[in-house]
């Protein structure tokens, strides 16, 4: 199954990753608003791209009261039901990698749902730091 | 349209905050960024107002491209009267303070006055309030940065500060921002610091709206993809800028020892391959490129000095990685003063980061210094006992850290070469247009690049015109400048976009045109793009006549007009400013002295602004 597969060596924090999710999902520029988002150590020694890494077994998912996190079983992807979300966080303190988050504007959580099938970080990335594959189709 | 139409004004004097709607008729003349905010400028204060009084205004201007996706959209500009030039300065910057901004919902902060004890201004979203800075005035750079993420519990915010050479009137400091991107020449920080600004701290959430998405994606991806073809680019992110030196010094158009020479046989140990080749240590002077926002070239290079480097050896706290050198670093602290310690170098690029300082303002301020010691003229007395020979890398580094503390003979280098060099009787020695000091290229080897530092509107500058291709192939002044002014007026419309100017390896106006008309609507065509850089170019000179500059500034020193070259590939020529300026002057619908004639002035609708 194809996932996100981020490279931290090729990672320049130019950030194209997280203006093309938000405004795939939210209209916008607003790299506030990103579920993708690199993170800068020593002084950009280090850029690293993170994002869900949709668990097997979704902490999320199980965490949510409402039942608003749902399986896409051909994707793979764990994805919010925004009717269903009634904004309680209760995910966000479920998942260990702190990778879905409350979106103030709109009152619910947002995590990545791999822009179902076409995720616009990868496509956006200039050096191959996001690429879109099945880790086993690809050779080393 | 990708303007938020807002303006942010801090009155300083007054200790208050508002916000007013955008100008939108000024906008739809300028664009954005540099021309909206020189506008803005023009209407708001008196250009023969000194440059460190209260009645400057000091203006941080994103463009309407700026926080977008086009590739390198992280670019702002701040425009004010500089203290280096007495003229209008306009210095970019990238990094990602200039798309936070525009996040936070402003497209230009305007700053006027003069706060009564040191302020900051926080700005988040829609909020901006002045906040007590007494606790940061006589710190550095990166301690303010790190200082305010903390007191305000907020790793994103992006801070633009200024470090001591700001605070006490160095006539080249710059704002930094992001730790190492600067608005880095003219002395725009120390505009700030006589405004008691000591930083603008952003927090945006906001973001920038996007009429037409589909639209501006189809272009962005079409953009993106030339620029990831082009060898510029390629060279750009494989080498940084840096790459240049080797090329400079082949040529023989390297300012080397105060432009007494022009190569530098040194500059193999501090060329790119120099900063990816480990040392005797071990050490390894690169490790890695890194982009500014939204950027898809990533020039920048992060790098490190080697702990056992003699500069840095009890120092833990430049152990770190930070900024590295760039060509017009490598020059400054190079070929410029003679040195070739590539860890020398890197050091002095740190200091000139966390103190807040133009490095080619400082590099070429200290080549004149070190003249004026081998003549004699200065001693080790003044010195503070630092002999200044070029070629003494020790000299530099100590210096640099002097200047930023504004300690010792550090105080008169912080006075820029043009002073430094009437105070002790030999003017002719400070190599400067306008008061500011040039880049790293020769101009009796480069002629056009001599008619660009010549014209420039703030003083002696590579960025605001691009003759490159012409002058490698002719080492004549012939035909320089039609380039020139063509190029001057791209880039002053480039610098209005919020985009960067190292894309035009891969775009040409007809790129920016598609984006921008995308993004802005499509009353945006060339023919207005074109004029609108070209109004902007006139308007900035407009001001500076204003100010009481006239055409007697538009010239070089007398060792690049009288001074044949002593090697290269220009050897025995001096630069021909004498022919190409009256060019210069004719193509741009000036008269013969220089001032933009009534035709002009109506053809680019600037009548309100005749001298």
């Amino acid at each position: 199954m194809k996932q996100l597969i981020l490279d931290a060596d090729k990672c320049t924090s130019c950030l194209q990753c997280e203006l093309a999710c938000s405004l795939e999902h939210e209209g916008l520029f607003a790299p506030a608003y990103s579920r993708i988002k690199v993170f800068e150590f020593e002084h950009g020694k280090r850029n690293i791209p993170y994002t869900c890494t949709q668990c097997d077994e979704a902490w999320c998912l199980h965490a949510c009261p409402t039942n608003a996190i749902a399986i896409n079983l051909e994707l793979g992807t764990k994805y919010v039901i925004e009717d269903l979300c009634v904004g309680c966080k209760v995910c966000t303190l479920a998942c260990p990698y702190g990778t879905i988050n409350y979106n103030a504007k709109s009152g619910k959580v947002t995590k990545c749902n791999l822009c179902s099938g076409d995720p616009k970080c990868a496509d956006a990335c200039p050096t191959g730091a996001i690429v879109y594959a099945d880790p086993q189709e690809l050779t080393v | 349209m990708t303007w938020h139409g807002k303006v942010l004004i801090a009155d300083l004097s007054a200790n208050t905050v508002r916000t007013e709607p955008l100008n939108q008729a000024w906008a739809d003349e300028y664009l954005g960024g540099r021309g909206l905010a020189t506008r803005y400028l023009t209407e708001m204060m008196n250009p023969k107002a000194d440059a460190l009084s209260p009645e400057n205004v000091l203006i941080f201007a994103t463009g309407p491209m700026t926080g977008t996706m086009a590739s390198t959209s992280g670019r702002y500009c701040v425009v004010t009267k500089g203290p280096l030039t007495n003229a209008i300065a306009c210095s970019n910057s990238g990094g990602k303070f200039g798309a936070e901004l525009k996040y936070a919902g402003y497209d230009l902060l305007i700053c006027t006055g003069k706060a009564v004890k040191p302020v900051y201004l926080l700005i988040e979203d829609g909020n901006a309030q002045l906040m007590p800075a007494d606790d940061l005035w006589g710190t550095t750079v990166w301690h303010t940065e790190e200082f305010l993420k903390e007191k305000h519990k907020d790793p994103q915010i992006k801070v633009a500060s200024i470090g001591v050479a700001g605070e006490q009137g160095v006539k080249y400091a710059c704002v930094v921002n992001d730790l190492h991107r600067a608005a880095g020449r003219s002395g725009v920080g120390a505009v700030m610091g006589s405004k008691h600004l000591k930083a603008v701290a952003v927090r945006g959430t906001v973001g920038v709206p996007c009429a037409n998405p589909e639209r501006v994606m189809a272009v962005t991806k079409e953009t993106h993809q030339l620029l990831k073809d082009s060898d510029g680019r390629r060279e750009l992110t494989e080498f940084g800028t840096n790459a240049m030196i080797d090329s400079m010094h082949a040529f023989g158009g390297l300012p080397t020892n105060n432009f007494l020479k022009m190569t530098f046989e040194g500059s193999k140990n501090i060329n790119p391959e120099a900063m990816k080749t480990p040392n005797e240590n071990g050490h390894t002077n690169l490790i890695t490129n890194k982009a500014c926002f939204g950027c898809t070239i990533a020039c920048g290079r992060i790098a490190h000095i080697d702990k056992q480097h003699w500069s840095v050896r009890n120092r833990e706290n430049y152990h770190h990685a930070s900024g590295g050198l760039e060509y017009e670093t490598a020059y400054a602290f190079g070929p410029v003063v003679g040195v070739d310690d590539i860890d020398a170098l890197t050091f002095a690029g740190y200091l000139m980061n966390e103190h807040g300082m133009d490095p080619i303002s400082f590099g070429v301020t200290l080549a004149a210094a070190m003249e004026l010691y081998e003549l004699g003229i200065l001693t080790n007395e003044h010195t503070d006992g630092v002999p200044l020979n070029f070629g003494n890398a020790e000299a530099l580094t100590i210096m640099a850290e002097k200047t930023g503390k504004q300690e010792g003979f550090g105080k008169e280098l912080g006075l820029g070469s043009k002073l430094l060099c009437e105070k002790y009787g030999r003017p002719e020695l400070a190599m400067v247009v306008k008061g500011q000091e040039f880049a790293g290229y020769d101009s009796r080897a480069l002629q056009g690049m001599g008619l660009g530092y010549a014209t420039s509107n703030r003083g002696a500058c590579h960025l605001k015109h691009d003759v490159f291709a012409e002058d490698m192939a002719d080492q004549s002044g012939d035909g320089k400048a039609v380039p020139c002014k063509n190029s001057q007026d791209q880039i002053a419309m480039i610098d209005s976009t919020g985009l960067c100017l190292f894309t035009t390896s891969a775009w040409d106006t007809d790129a920016f045109q598609r984006q921008i008309a995308a993004a802005c609507g499509d009353d945006w065509t060339r023919e207005k793009l074109l004029e609108s850089g070209e109004r902007t170019w006139n308007l900035e000179r407009l001001f500076n006549l204003h100010a009481g500059l006239t055409a007697a500034d538009d010239t070089l020193p007398p060792r690049l007009l009288e001074t044949p070259a002593p090697e290269g590939v220009a050897k025995g020529k001096v630069c021909e400013l004498d022919k190409m300026l009256p060019e210069y002057y004719s193509l741009r619908g000036w008269t013969d002295t220089g001032i933009p004639t009534q035709e002009t002035l109506s053809r680019l609708s600037l009548n309100e602004h005749a001298v």
